[in-house]
């Protein structure tokens, strides 16, 4: 065939077809390739190394080679990862952070990182002040702002902080106060110093904003660090793709989003597996049951999305307000190790291949005892001795009823509902369990949360306290709406294609004024060009 | 007996504030928080009875009103609690021997906690209520007959109002007004009486009972909830899961229905709870279990803390429990003030140890 005469555009478009999704777990780095209608084209899993990178890179590897798939064909990679919360949990390669709080005299009884593990604080704080100013919940300024005070506080950190994390009161409400003191640190430390702005953050809740914020500047060098490996190791492969992050929402952010915003990733991997379990059963509602190697998640579906958690979710020892699905936990997982009346908490993770039972090993785990019992046709194939059976009869009784009991604490109602089994771990289930109406289990169940990351849309959100004497509700409404339209096409999503997909209104209460917290979510899929 | 409050005591006193708001007055971590820095920075607080105080000493009964989700956002300075003491003292031309919080219920049962550490002025271990109301007069010193006023308003920027004049809702109305002028949240100060006075006015013992009860949920080894139960001799209503949250504000104030769905022995029973910032009314399968001004409290299935009104959503497994009320609220005058009529119910008031048998009485020290 030759080109000339050949039409040129669909050539390109055929070329730039296919999308990467990578999960990391805490066993497995899972790496899937779909092509631009969303088949899955290769699967492959690699085990999750301590510095995560090297465990995605295994899985890139792994997966291109499954697929025999062109390289240069991939025009897009969703990785959902733990690097910034491994950043936080192990205190390494964080920011030195300037902590800046706009408030006084209000706020003044509570001082910044009051609540923090004191090791992490000294390595994250450079320093931290409440300068006079910040904002009423109807826009109105509490005092006015003091920028002679920002200089005051940030002059002599010159040199000793890498950023500087802003926090206003009601910086939801007016985000003013926060952009002046920005653009005071940038005179003072410089145009390139990091700043985190709690506006651009968090919602409601000065501490738990303030907290978020504060970690985010402290993650704000990792993000670079991880940015730039995954490209140069994408790079390397011959990878030229536009790189997205996965949130703890279920939906995506552009590279340059992410990079402002890392604390965002914190946690998206519930939130992947199950918008794949979604995508894969064409489910919008019902609950997902994720069994890993070491842990078993369990949530619910609600209109395609996660159900969202009402608590504070707490990051290494720190209260945040960030929106986590509304996940129970229970240390369940292939690799869980039975004892004596016992079964785990502790797993013998990716080392199962070689340490169960069924693998010629000498620990028994919850894989061993779901192939005991015929559950897990094809894994394995070495027939435990007597003197374990009767352990793994016992310990798969003790994990059948942990999982019936996690599952009716998600449930919203008695009645029996379908059950969405997914992760590698999910061919230890019982095929009937209590309260279930019925299990799917879905066609690569195994890589639910890769696919969730590469079909995931990107969203946006906005928050304000409305008083109703002001506007009408659906004006107000309206408003929100339109800046959570906004921020969703500013991390990614396609302009055209975005739509509003939660409004949650919560009314004030002991005050005589009505007036509510609105709170209204946007998401649309992946702007295209 | 006196005795000293450390930060160590401030989380379990805050759990059992949670317990007995029955539902409201604010969530209490902020107000820990305020409480833990200024014990850090102050040294700890004298928790003082009536008999360590000189007689004619002055009580200032205080706390904060507004919306408490103002107060997580715009936290207080601090100072609050001297501005409310200069105008106190300035107002009875004497100097102020105690501290006491208006409402242990909520948050407010730990906000004078800070404001005594800053100011070095002991607590008295008593409040004006018992549990949470969501209104200022709805407190034990109105039912006793102390003058509401004249009441001192101030916000955090020093700002002040004192009201002359004023007595039961007119308290409420003129207060929360200025609270919404000063952006949603302001400290106050009313009934400011004697020792003498509050030894007939106030609950006594109700900082003690709200760190017992936190004491009993942090200790428990295995049934956090039993130990709650245990605590404040309640009667467990039902053990359930939340499946419907209706709310809606209605003449400012948020009212509502939670709906619990029995589990295990309850399994067949439906329990509905009418909000109206507290828990107000229980109704199990349609027939009142429960009602204010008794305590109905939500406990956390697996933790036993209290789960408040503004937190419930679908799917929660919680247990309800009801105890009683301190008892005089269930005087004439306490019904009127703070009955299910009071709250525009037609119903007649039962106590819940005559509905559940098996519940105890009243948990505090008897006055």
């Amino acid at each position: 065939m030759t080109a000339r005469g050949a039409p040129k555009r669909p050539v390109a478009h055929r070329a730039l077809d296919l999308r990467l999704g990578i999960d990391v777990g805490g066993t497995n780095t899972d790496a899937v390739i779909l092509d631009r209608d969303d088949r899955l084209i290769a699967k492959a899993k690699a085990p999750t190394s301590r510095d995560v990178t090297a465990g995605i890179e295994a899985a890139v590897d792994a997966v291109l080679a499954v697929g025999s798939v062109q390289p240069t064909r991939i025009s897009h990679v969703m990785l959902g990862t733990t690097h910034a919360t491994n950043a936080i949990l192990e205190r390494r390669r964080l920011h030195r952070v300037a902590v800046l709080r706009i408030g006084a005299p209000a706020t003044l009884s509570v001082r910044p990182l009051l609540a923090w593990p004191a090791d992490l604080r000294d390595v994250v704080s450079g320093g931290e002040a409440i300068v006079r100013g910040g904002i009423e919940l109807d826009g109105r300024e509490i005092v006015p702002f003091a920028p002679d005070e920002v200089r005051a506080f940030l002059a002599p950190l010159k040199g000793t902080v890498d950023a500087v994390a802003i926090t206003s009161v009601f910086a939801p409400v007016s985000d003013r106060h926060e952009l002046a003191a920005a653009a005071g640190a940038r005179e003072v430390l410089g145009p390139d110093i990091y700043l985190s702005l709690s506006h651009e953050i968090g919602a409601l809740g000065l501490l738990e904003r303030e907290n978020s914020t504060v970690l985010n500047g402290a993650l704000l060098g990792v993000a670079r660090e991880v940015a730039g490996a995954l490209g140069t190791a994408l790079a390397a492969r011959s990878i030229d793709a536009s790189l997205f992050f996965a949130q703890n929402d279920g939906t995506l952010m552009a590279l340059d989003h992410a990079l402002r915003f890392p604390v965002l990733t914190i946690g998206s991997g519930p939130a992947n597996s199950l918008r794949g379990a979604a995508y894969l059963t064409g489910r919008a509602d019902g609950i997902v049951i994720d069994v890993g190697g070491t842990s078993t998640d369990i949530g619910v579906l609600s209109g395609g999305f996660p159900r969202e958690s009402s608590q504070a979710v707490e990051i290494g020892g720190i209260r945040t307000n960030f929106r986590m699905p509304d996940i129970v936990s229970i240390a369940i997982g292939g690799g869980t190790i039975v004892r004596d009346g016992a079964v785990g908490p502790d797993s013998v993770g990716y080392r199962i291949s070689h340490e169960a039972l069924a693998f010629g090993g000498s620990t028994p785990t919850l894989t061993d005892a779901a192939l005991l019992a015929g559950r897990a046709a094809g894994v394995g194939s070495v027939v435990p001795d007597a003197g374990h059976r009767a352990r793994l009869a016992a310990g798969l009784a003790i994990a059948d009823r942990a999982v019936a009991d996690a599952i009716d604490r998600v449930k919203t109602s008695r009645a029996d509902s379908p059950l969405i089994a997914v992760g590698g771990g999910s061919i230890l289930l019982s095929d009937r369990i209590p309260g279930v109406s019925e299990i799917l289990r879905p066609h690569d169940y195994d890589v639910a949360n890769a696919i969730g990351a590469a079909i995931a849309a990107v969203s946006g959100s906005a928050e304000e306290i409305v008083t109703f004497r002001s506007r009408g509700h659906a004006e107000a409404v309206a408003a929100i709406g339109a800046r959570a339209k906004l921020t969703a096409i500013a991390a990614g999503a396609d302009p055209a294609m975005v739509e509003i997909v939660d409004v949650e209104e919560t009314p004030l209460t002991y005050i005589t004024e009505p007036a509510a917290r609105i709170r209204v979510k946007a998401a649309g899929p992946l702007s295209t060009n | 007996m006196s005795r000293d409050l450390h930060v160590k005591d401030l989380p379990n006193i805050a759990r059992g504030c949670s317990v007995l708001g029955a539902g409201g007055g604010g969530e209490a971590y902020t107000a820990t928080l305020m409480a833990t820095q200024a014990l850090m920075d102050y040294g700890p607080i004298r928790l003082v009875t009536y008999d360590d105080l000189a007689p004619d000493s002055i009580v200032m009964s205080c706390g904060f009103l507004g919306a408490p989700i103002v107060s997580f956002e715009k936290l207080s300075s601090g100072e609050e609690g001297r501005y409310l003491l200069e105008e106190v003292e300035r107002i009875r031309g004497a100097k102020v021997g105690a501290l006491m919080c208006a409402e242990i219920g909520g948050s407010n049962g730990m906000v004078p906690l800070t404001w005594a550490a800053r100011l070095s002025l002991p607590v008295l271990d008593a409040d004006g209520m018992g549990r949470a109301f969501p209104e200022v007069h709805q407190e034990t010193m109105h039912l006793a007959g102390i003058p509401a006023g004249p009441t001192v308003v101030v916000d955090e920027r020093g700002h002040r109002a004192i009201f002359r004049n004023v007595e039961g809702a007119w308290v409420e109305r003129l207060e929360r007004a200025v609270a919404i002028a000063c952006g949603g949240i302001a400290a106050s100060a009313e009934y400011h009486m004697t020792v003498e006075e509050a030894r007939r006015a106030t609950v006594p013992g109700t900082v003690t009972l709200a760190e017992r009860i936190g004491r009993a949920i942090a200790d428990a080894e295995d049934d956090p909830v039993a130990a709650v139960i245990a605590a404040v001799g309640a009667a467990r209503l039902m053990t359930g899961k939340i499946v419907d949250v209706a709310r809606r504000i209605e003449g400012g104030f948020v009212r509502g229905t939670a709906t619990l769905e029995g589990m295990g022995g309850d399994a067949a029973s439906v329990l509905d709870i009418d909000i109206q910032n507290e828990y107000l009314i229980a109704r199990r399968d349609g027939a009142v279990v429960a009602s204010v001004p008794d305590i109905i409290t939500l406990l956390d299935e697996q933790t036993g803390e209290a789960a408040h009104t503004e937190r419930l959503r679908y799917g929660q497994r919680l247990v309800a429990i009801a105890f009683p009320c301190a008892p005089v609220w269930r005087t004439p005058i306490g019904l009127e003030t703070a009955g299910p009529a009071a709250f525009g119910y037609d119903l007649p008031y039962i106590r819940v140890e005559d509905l559940n048998p098996g519940c105890g009485s009243w948990p505090g020290d008897s006055a």
